[in-house]
């Protein structure tokens, strides 16, 4: 009898091995209480999965994650949230995100725990915390740790910069050397040279660019331009007035340099591309130039097609008004509804580390962290290091309003029709984008 | 005789029923066995139809929105109403659905009526060809939306390369998704792909419920195809192809899936059908209220539309 229900123990062990019963969490031995982790699906999420061995193994609380592709993170966690789901401990939601969460108590709130253990925001990169953690911006309310700083980036391809021919036949064409652009303009003549040009018997493309309409793509994207171009959503002085200020002459031009190099240089059939399009793109050898996330870059690195030597990076160049990039990155919060709220604490406390957050960079995270991102050998620790570092100096955030879901589909709508679907001009696109941000801030009962 | 009163014995033994029970159930009227068995049906009708219908409606004059549960739920009448009637983008969207219901409903049926007429006439093989046809339609909708995302990539996709074959253009020189004009049609190609089938079907129970004796008569009077095609095909199968335009129409004004995955309602807002639109403002803008008028709006359309269609069907069938 006792070698019977032994050896159906067995089977049943076998077949929930077979069918993967616990994949997701980590393994191995006896764990007090197991926590849920929610995130992206990307390559900074498996380096997290990586780094988290260490928090079970020395807590003995097991971590179980749940990660999800970008295009339905937003979609799939917010509606966990708005929905008061327990299904996640541990939230590392965009930062847009923030506002909502705050006022609608999703998140717990930081600044009692923070002061208790010691956790201290002056260890944080300033845009990091703004960005990440502060709701109201700019106020010592603290929602979430700072967890993975990023921003929008570039990558080329530096073996075809490099070649002789190339090098020769861009310096006749343009009068000055085939090297990493230092403004938009100069970006777009890159991409333009590149474009329908025959490399290594293969037609080749100028750049890949974010253009996707259906959830934060196109916007992402365009911002690096607007911005560049003198954009600002609103008025320093007079919070929430943006006319003047979205839809200045500056921006209007930024709109269309944007549809410019969207129009002369990208593969066909690029009308719906982000992040994943993009390096689709790059690996496959098709562009030379990629718009992207750092967060992407060390991986890209370490592809044996178009890393190591033939990838090089730079941050997002400078435009006639201003540099300034996309910030993107996310702090990690606890979940108000969370029935495992001391363990996800715990899981903060023992991130902040700063051996953590060395670790942390080391896997492939970027860590927002002083004592990692000052130190005098950060720039040189990896070939993108020192551009991460540079544009997490000129980041500029989209709205974190409570109502950003809403600002953002308004800006993905009137960018798209224009870019994409050359709908109208571009004074039209941004002067409608101004009528939907106030009618959409009016029904928050904001005043401007 | 001794089997039958065997399993009458079985039967009995098997169905024990007290006397009690018996006499519980002898006392009820037959009004009241009826409401007790059409109970169930009517607290469940209530419980998902009815009840989230009202709760909609009630919903659509409020400015509820769900991700702000907490928030203080102010009555504004039929604000939203006017602001969804009024409204140029809600109009365009209601335009781009209209354009994508006509073409996929007339294209549909004309190809599936074509098609059941020709599986009809029991050629051999029809029986592996009729099965081949119908393949489109038992895949889901998220496959069929990737599938033609691959086909329809300009640089790699078979679609463009077959163009490309026949006309003498670059492959990559059109982009069925990305372009204004291509991709409203882009979608109906492919809606047309997968149900085409399903009208077929419909189409073709038409035609095997025609009795053979009436195209006999009509061999006997000398009819041609032609006469018996538009005196006897055509008007008996009517009654079913009116009932798979009924079941496309409707199920096409609110499409989602597929244009979803093909197009996500771009470039720009070029194949933005309503459903896409009622989506966005449900579940990303967390526009409750809004978005409850807008479904009130649609579903009062279908509903409308559908019960002047039936009422059109029935005379079909009762002449």
């Amino acid at each position: 009898m006792k070698q019977t229900v032994k050896a159906l123990l067995t089977a049943c062990g076998v077949l929930a091995s077979a069918l993967g019963v616990g994949a997701g969490t980590t393994p191995a031995h006896a764990q007090a209480k197991t926590i849920t982790l929610c995130w992206a699906a990307w390559d900074p999420a498996n380096a997290l999965v990586e780094l988290s061995k260490d928090f079970t193994a020395k807590t003995g609380v097991g971590m179980k994650f749940e990660f999800v592709p970008w295009t339905n993170y937003a979609d799939r966690f917010l509606n966990e949230l708005n929905s008061h789901g327990s299904l996640c401990d541990l939230i590392i939601g965009d930062s847009q995100w923030i506002g909502g969460a705050a006022e609608n108590g999703q998140y717990v709130k930081l600044n009692d725990f923070f002061k208790k253990e010691g956790i201290s925001m002056d260890d944080y990169m300033p845009a990091t915390v703004v960005g990440y953690s502060e709701w109201p911006k700019n106020s010592p309310n603290y929602w979430a740790l700072p967890a993975m700083g990023d921003a929008v980036g570039w990558t080329y391809r530096k073996d075809w910069f490099a070649r002789p021919e190339i090098q020769a036949d861009f310096k006749a064409k343009y009068g000055r050397d085939l090297a990493v652009p230092k403004t938009l303009d100069e970006l777009r003549d890159i991409a333009k040279f590149f474009q329908g040009r025959e490399i290594d018997g293969k037609k080749v493309y100028g750049a890949s660019i974010y253009t996707e309409r259906g959830s934060e793509g196109i916007t992402m994207g365009v911002s690096n331009y607007l911005y560049d171009y003198g954009f600002q959503y609103q008025d320093p002085k007079k919070p929430y007035s943006m006319d003047g200020f979205v839809n200045s002459p500056g921006a209007v031009k930024g709109l269309e340099a944007y549809k410019e190099l969207y129009k002369c240089c990208t593969p066909p059939g690029a009308s719906n591309s982000y992040m994943s399009e993009g390096l689709d793109a790059f690996k496959s050898g098709q562009v030379a130039l990629q718009m992207n996330f750092f967060a992407f870059f060390p991986g890209l690195y370490k592809d044996p097609n178009v890393g190591g030597d033939k990838i090089g990076f730079f941050g997002n160049p400078a435009g006639p008004a201003t540099q300034a990039t996309q910030l993107g990155g996310q702090g990690i919060s606890v979940v108000s509804y969370s029935k495992n709220q001391g363990e996800a604490l715990q899981y903060i406390k023992w991130f902040s580390g700063g051996d953590v957050q060395k670790k942390w960079w080391a896997l492939g995270g970027y860590s927002c962290a002083k004592s990692v991102l000052n130190d005098p050998g950060f720039p040189n620790s990896a070939p993108f290091a020192g551009e991460f570092l540079k544009s997490m100096g000129m980041v500029v955030d989209f709205w974190a309003e409570p109502s950003y879901a809403q600002l953002l589909q308004a800006e993905q709508k009137r960018v798209h029709d224009f870019v994409v679907a050359d709908k109208g001009t571009a004074q039209e696109a941004l002067d409608g984008l101004v009528k939907d941000w106030k009618a959409i801030f009016k029904e928050e009962g904001k005043k401007f | 005789m001794n089997d039958l009163s065997t399993s009458s014995q079985i039967t009995y033994q098997a169905v024990p029923i007290r006397p009690g029970t018996i006499r519980r159930i002898r006392g009820l009227s037959d009004q009241a066995l009826a409401w007790l068995f059409i109970t169930p049906t009517i607290v469940l009708l209530l419980a998902i139809n009815i009840f989230p219908l009202v709760w909609t409606i009630y919903l659509s004059f409020t400015n509820y929105r769900a991700n702000r549960a907490n928030a203080p739920t102010i009555w504004l009448g039929a604000d939203w109403y006017q602001s969804i009637l009024t409204d140029p983008d809600i109009w365009a969207a209601m335009q781009v659905t209209a354009h994508f219901v006509v073409w996929t409903v007339l294209i549909e049926t004309v190809l599936g009526f074509g098609l059941a007429f020709l599986i009809d006439k029991k050629f051999r093989g029809h029986g592996l060809w009729t099965t081949i046809i119908l393949l489109p339609m038992m895949l889901s909708p998220a496959v069929v939306g990737n599938f033609w995302t691959f086909l329809y990539q300009p640089q790699i996709g078979l679609f463009n390369y077959v163009v490309a074959f026949f006309t003498g253009r670059e492959a990559s020189s059109f982009q069925m998704l990305g372009d204004v004009t291509l991709s409203p049609w882009a979608i109906v190609i492919v809606d047309a792909w997968m149900w085409t089938p399903y009208v077929m079907l419909i189409c073709l129970a038409g035609l095997r419920s025609i009795p053979d004796y009436i195209y006999e008569a009509a061999e006997v009077d000398r009819a041609s195809n032609w006469r018996q095609f538009w005196s006897i095909t055509l008007p008996m199968a009517l009654p079913f192809i009116m009932l798979a335009v009924l079941f496309r129409g409707i199920e096409n004004f609110k499409m989602f899936d597929m244009v979803n995955l093909l197009t996500g309602g771009g470039p720009g807002s070029t194949t933005e059908v309503a459903s896409i639109t009622l989506k966005r403002a449900a579940f990303e803008s967390w526009r409750t209220g809004y978005s409850s008028a807008f479904a009130i709006i649609l579903f009062v359309t279908v509903f409308g539309l559908a019960n002047i269609y039936v009422k059109a069907l029935n005379r079909v069938k009762s002449r």
